[in-house]
């Protein structure tokens, strides 16, 4: 893990870069955090992945709900040789989630785009196949969402067998 | 203390028909001793009543395994349960040499149709078997990911227990050799004498009350 200090070089470092691209840092229990404004995004993950975060070691999405923006996308960077570790954030809206693809740089990032639009609805611009991966195709809403309901098929008892869909022989 | 010892009973008459049977392979029988010889051998019954104990006593399970219960459904060939005593260990790798299925655990909403497509290339006649309480009522995964498996296909028999273990099954299957055979115990309400107290309710009577019904649930399907 970079320290604190490293996590405070590092996001001077990318600012000096583009100036837009950080909008803060997070270091807490030793993990670092970079919250990244998400339209640079790709940019951000280009600079780290030449200065030695060459292994995404997890891409996964977040809601969290109620605060604004929503969604929250968050890479997991490693550094092999360092053994360093930096959390990228980017947080986005729920009425226009879009993201810039990563799978040009990390190709592990293709099913793991897919899995967070799955279940969040964050569309990745430029990913050369965004569809769903693990609910049906004709699946309509988000469900890891927080507000997606709670609860799923009711269970078939005897007081509403007769009304099932298919009452078997 | 005095150990005495007796012949057998009917060992003699043992004897007589070992000399009888020889008898007949050599064709020396004839007549009213060759007509009771076969009287005494030959067993009737209906077409139906054979062709079920034949059917109830050699399943052929797809190897078909779905989750955690699969291992459990695994372990019931091994040599602790060894269901190849009841005649049911030759798993079929293919639904058209299987006659029966064991859903054998949890049933996502986008496995279904694979399941129902399976089943339905399964030949006449055929079983299924809902094992574990996922596959049955979803268990703890009551979100939007699974679907019972009650509701896009018949199934004969339930095995509760999350996952059952493999006694549970065997009994299970058991109870599907019954139900094939023609001697059916459907369940807990014969056994208790409880025919005719199902919580049966008549749609009339659903319109303003909601059972077991959560936020977020369709009622009553």
């Amino acid at each position: 893990m970079p320290d604190a200090t490293g996590l405070e070089l590092t996001a001077q470092e990318l600012r000096d870069a583009d100036a837009e691209s950080i909008l803060g840092t997070v270091f807490h229990r030793g993990q670092a955090t970079l919250l990244v404004n998400p339209s640079s995004v790709h940019g951000v993950l280009e600079r780290l992945q030449s200065k030695g975060y060459s292994f995404l070691a997890s891409l996964h999405g977040c809601d969290y709900y109620p605060e604004e923006p929503r969604l929250g996308v968050l890479y997991e960077l490693l550094d092999m040789d360092s053994v360093d570790r930096i959390t990228v954030k980017a947080r986005v809206h729920t009425d226009a989630p879009r993201l810039a693809s990563v799978v040009d740089m990390f190709p592990g990032a293709d099913f793991p785009e897919r899995e967070v639009f799955d279940m969040f609805g964050v569309v990745f611009d430029g990913h050369p196949d965004m569809r769903r991966i693990l609910m049906p195709e004709d699946y309509e809403g988000h469900p890891q969402r927080r507000d997606f309901p709670i609860g799923g098929e009711p269970v078939l008892f005897t007081y509403n067998e007769e009304r099932s869909y298919g009452k078997w022989q | 203390m005095e150990v005495t010892r007796e012949p057998l009973p009917g060992a003699g008459d043992f004897r007589a028909r070992q000399l009888l049977s020889r008898d007949m392979l050599r064709g020396d029988l004839e007549g009213e001793a060759l007509d009771r010889y076969v009287e005494e051998r030959v067993m009737t019954t209906t077409l139906d009543k054979a062709v079920a104990w034949a059917r109830g006593n050699s399943f052929y399970p797809m190897t078909f395994g779905l989750a955690c219960c699969a291992i459990e459904m695994m372990s019931i060939v091994g040599a602790r349960m060894d269901i190849a005593r009841f005649g049911f260990e030759a798993f079929r790798a293919s639904p058209r040499q299987a006659d029966l299925l064991i859903l054998s655990g949890r049933v996502s909403i986008k496995m279904a149709p694979v399941i129902r497509r399976i089943y339905d290339q399964m030949l006449e006649p055929k079983w299924a078997i809902s094992m574990g309480a996922c596959c049955s009522s979803m268990g703890v995964f009551n979100n939007y990911a699974l679907v019972p498996s009650d509701k896009f296909m018949p199934v004969d028999v339930h095995v509760p227990g999350c996952p059952p273990r493999p006694e549970a099954l065997a009994h299970g299957i058991l109870r599907l050799r019954e139900k094939v055979q023609g001697t059916e115990k459907q369940g807990w309400r014969e056994r208790y004498d409880a025919v005719g107290t199902e919580e049966v309710l008549t749609s009339g009577d659903t319109d303003g009350v909601q059972i077991n019904v959560q936020p977020g649930d369709t009622a009553g399907a």
